[in-house]
């Protein structure tokens, strides 16, 4: 539960990664990820190889259990032998026991996961084996005694020249090593003594296939190779969750599963074996006899891990999980693991977005607890996510199930009428402020300009920072007196009904109606200029706030009460017109969980992104001329969930055919996130995220421009960040424009 | 596909460009000549024997490896019982004989494919491998050489081969489109 010394605490420890392991993670999960986007792009049909592992993964957790005995008598057909093992101390007890039946003295391994979920390393050495990672990134850590921080690759947070000193201080090589190609060369000789010595190779598996018992390993080193195939003892260690129906089923994987992660089309290696393999053992202690002339009696185990899985194959919320293939697009997407990575991002064995799933499932709440706020649930990674997994929606669930689980009882009975959510449990304080921002927001707005002349006081700020973490380093937002409701209805609409080309619901967001009239206004004046009849009738939030801080209770109430609010509009045949891109995600996607599904799809039938339906008008044959057209040149961040709706490319157009001239952001998400940017905690981090953006917009060619941004919390991070003023699109189009 | 798209073996040709993966087409009768201006030292090369009937592998190959041999050797010359024309993977078959370590151990591999087991796209080569694998075989699917990023920057030669040449034997046989 957070607490003042405990925000204090976390941020110290973000802090302390930004500075130390930030900037290569950055600059690692930044290739990764552009080289993601390069690579998809040669696909023919990117989408619909997603669709179908999808689908494979979907229906092989579905047939789970009849998938693990046909592959059970498919390894002891093949002369294997296959454990399903109940948790890490089953696995590892099995493990143990194996090595010491060999009289193991040394086990090489391949990168796993799932092998560090075990820590059978530990298990192993307890018993004196000696343990070899032998993949160079392992290799790394395992010398320097360090946890990955990066499910593909681990050892991303360490730059070549920290390598360079471990290695000459653990080594002492007679030269000292320096490049890039010396530190390769010299772990290539140390762990191919080590292999060619070694009693029993353990590898990981990426899929299994239940028809043949082939196990696939997506590697680039060879390591995974030489460990499976030089002992006469192979170990193959996997989540119960990696079993494919068939051989054929992997070919959309191979095709995916580079270009997710790394960014490469394939990579050097997919190992296709079929355990016990036909190879020779490369015996060195029988140097002089012909592989060809070898009889050779190999052993193979499959040790599948449940260790939770199964219990998460029965969980609605959590299942998807399962279909994780452990690519890590999600967290080279993610704004904030590309500024800290995996050390700050994760649990006890995985980091990224999907970890909290993973960590839940495996190792227990708490270890996704201490992680999980870090998603933001901008959502980038849904889109980045091979095989189509609603991560945020996992990261949200995992945190309503946190705050359900917390404590009663501490918060004041003056507190809670103030935050008159439908959480059961005990949200924390802070989570409670910004989950009920839309109360707020009335009262401030009521109350204005006292509130802002209130909260801009320095011993207030204190306070608040004090008691619900509020950094005072980040400006509020200025409530209006005057609401976006309160002047339409003064000023009515300007074209009527009867001659008008459409009508639409404008949807007063939160934001919009009590904070940034303006833009509200705004949309008003471009929907008419295209002869459009705007209403802007009462509807409350629509959930988005109490959604991001893990209340779906509140945020189902609130999407009921939307719906209820909208439904006679929609039924009336008007379409209703959204500012906000992070309030339509939530009619588009979210409402899916939180709505009826014929309620859902009407209303997400209908509603559309401002510039969206400015577009549709304009296609359809509204006339442009009444819009600005003369307008400066613009620097323009789109949102980050509008871009994984797929909108950001109407904005684009819009402005194409009005002839402005356009600088676009490259970054995934500006680093404000709703109320992340404003809490103590994570200010630092959010506004070391947002400066990616912020270097973008303030090159030469960009210092200039009108800075324009889709998202409320877009334009309040680089106002702080630019300290110059963001405005929304339809501000720029507004024929009363003034921004230049 | 257009009459003006690229044939299956141009397309495996600019996959392996890329991938800085030399090829060189080869006529049954010239190939002893080709592999040996390939190799990196003729007097150091494992082989295993080619399942082709075309060609063999030439006497100045050791054919039949030990862990000894394997460890002075430089070149490795296996045979791919696949390759794939998108990606510029060669498909290596593990046998009895060795073509798992011969094609790993050494500093430069050669793999020879027939130009009739050269397929478009990994799905029929997967499609190819399903039996196979269902008989309790196993292979590699390899694209280029051994690499890693590890240490920084992107160095090939990680635990396996540092380049990789193929052979492309025109056997006659027609590649599938």
């Amino acid at each position: 539960m957070s607490s003042d010394t405990g925000r204090g605490a976390k941020a110290d420890r973000i802090r302390h990664l930004l500075e130390t392991e930030g900037p290569a993670v950055e600059a690692n999960t930044l290739g990764f990820n552009q080289g993601r986007y390069d690579s998809v792009a040669d696909l023919e049909d990117y989408e619909a190889l997603k669709a179908e592992a999808r689908a494979i993964k979907e229906d092989a957790i579905e047939r789970l259990p009849e998938l693990l005995e046909e592959l059970r008598e498919t390894v002891e057909e093949n002369g294997g032998t296959v454990y399903l093992a109940d948790d890490a101390a089953d696995a590892n007890r099995y493990i143990r026991e194996l090595a010491s039946e060999n009289e193991a003295e040394r086990v090489v391994k391949s990168k796993s996961m799932t092998s560090e979920e075990l820590e059978v390393n530990e298990a192993l050495e307890a018993d004196g084996v000696d343990v070899v990672e032998t993949d160079l990134g392992e290799w790394v850590l395992q010398v320097a005694d360090e946890a990955p921080s990066h499910i593909v690759a681990p050892a991303i947070h360490k730059s070549r020249e920290e390598i360079a000193r471990l290695f000459n201080a653990e080594f002492d090589p007679e030269e000292p090593l320096e490049t890039a190609e010396e530190l390769t060369m010299f772990a290539r000789e140390q762990l191919g003594e080590l292999i060619r010595e070694a009693d029993i190779g353990m590898t990981g598996a990426n899929f299994i296939t239940a028809d043949s018992g082939t196990i696939m390993l997506v590697t680039s080193e060879g390591n995974a190779r030489k460990s499976a195939v030089v002992p006469d003892t192979h170990v193959a260690v996997a989540g119960l969750e990696k079993v494919v129906p068939s051989v054929e089923d992997l070919a959309p994987f191979i095709e995916l599963i580079g270009r997710s992660g790394t960014g490469q089309d394939i990579t050097s290696y997919i190992s296709l074996l079929t355990p016990p393999v036909d190879s020779p053992v490369v015996d060195f202690d029988d140097p002089d006899v012909a592989f060809a002339d070898r009889e050779d009696d190999r052993d193979f185990h499959l040790v599948l891990i449940d260790n939770g899985r199964l219990e998460l194959r029965e969980d609605d919320q959590l299942r998807e999980t399962l279909y994780c293939i452990r690519c890590s697009a999600c967290a080279n997407t993610c704004g904030n693991f590309q500024s800290v990575g995996g050390h700050a991002f994760g649990g006890e064995t995985y980091s990224g977005g999907i970890a909290t799933g993973w960590e839940a499932g495996v190792h227990g709440y708490e270890s996704a607890a201490e992680f999980n706020d870090l998603c933001t649930g901008c959502s980038r990674c849904v889109e980045a996510c091979p095989v189509e997994i609603d991560i945020p929606w996992i990261n949200t669930v995992v945190r309503d199930r946190l705050n359900r689980g917390g404590e009663d009882g501490q918060f004041d009975f003056l507190y809670d009428e103030l935050v008159p959510d439908e959480e059961s449990g005990g949200p924390a304080l802070q989570k409670r402020l910004f989950g009920n921002y839309e109360t707020l927001a009335k009262l401030g707005s009521a109350t204005a300009p006292v509130s802002n002349w209130m909260a801009g006081l320095g011993p207030v700020r204190t306070l608040m920072e004090r008691t619900v973490g509020v950094d005072s380093r980040r400006p509020l937002p200025a409530f209006q007196r005057e609401t976006l409701r309160n002047w339409h209805e003064k000023r009515g609409s300007r074209v009527s009904a009867a001659d008008a080309n459409r009508e639409v619901v404008l949807y007063p967001d939160v934001y919009t109606n009590y904070i940034d009239v303006d833009r509200g206004k705004a949309a008003v004046r471009v929907l008419e200029a295209l002869n459009v009849h705007v209403r802007v009738p009462d509807v409350p939030g629509s959930g988005r706030a109490p959604l991001s801080q893990g209340m779906i209770a509140t945020a189902d109430e609130k999407a009921s009460r939307v719906y209820a609010a909208l439904a006679e509009h929609v039924d009336a045949g008007r379409d209703v017109v959204v500012i906000e891109p992070s309030d339509l995600a939530m009619f588009r996607n979210e409402y899916e969980k939180l709505l009826p599904e014929q309620s859902f799809e009407r209303l997400s039938d209908v509603s559309y992104e401002v510039l969206e339906y400015v577009y549709g008008l304009l296609e359809n044959g509204a006339d442009p001329t009444a819009l600005r057209t003369d307008g400066p040149e613009l620097a323009y961040h789109s949102h980050c969930q509008q871009r994984t709706l797929g909108l950001d490319a109407y904005t684009r157009a819009v402005f194409d055919e009005l002839e402005y001239d356009v600088l676009e952001s490259e970054v995934e998400c500006c680093g404000m996130a709703g109320s992340f940017g404003y809490k103590e905690q994570y200010y630092e981090l959010s506004m070391d995220v947002g400066e990616r953006l912020a270097e973008q917009f303030t090159t030469p060619e960009a210092s200039d421009r009108l800075v324009v941004a889709s998202g409320t919390s877009c334009e309040d991070q680089l106002d702080d960040l630019l300290a110059r003023d963001a405005v929304h699109p339809v501000e720029v189009l507004d024929p009363r424009s003034r921004h230049h | 596909m257009s009459a003006d798209s690229p044939s299956p073996v141009e397309r495996f040709e600019t996959s392996l460009d890329a991938l800085e993966v030399s090829v060189t087409r080869v006529e049954p009768r010239t190939f002893d000549e080709a592999l040996r201006d390939v190799v990196l030292d003729p007097e150091t090369v494992v082989g295993t024997p080619l399942p082709f009937d075309s060609v063999s592998l030439p006497d100045w190959v050791d054919d039949e490896p030990t862990p000894a041999t394997l460890e002075a050797a430089t070149t490795g010359v296996t045979a791919a019982s696949l390759g794939v024309a998108d990606y510029g993977s060669v498909v290596l078959p593990g046998t009895p004989d060795g073509s798992e370590p011969v094609s790993l151990f050494q500093d430069l591999h050669v793999a020879v494919l027939r130009r009739s087991d050269l397929v478009g796209d990994m799905r029929t080569a997967i499609e190819r491998l399903g039996p196979q694998l269902r008989e309790g075989h196993s292979a590699i699917v390899a694209t280029g050489p051994s690499a890693t990023a590890d240490m920084g920057a992107l160095v090939k030669g990680a635990h396996g081969p540092k380049d990789v040449h193929v052979l492309l034997l025109e056997d006659g046989g027609a590649a599938d489109e």
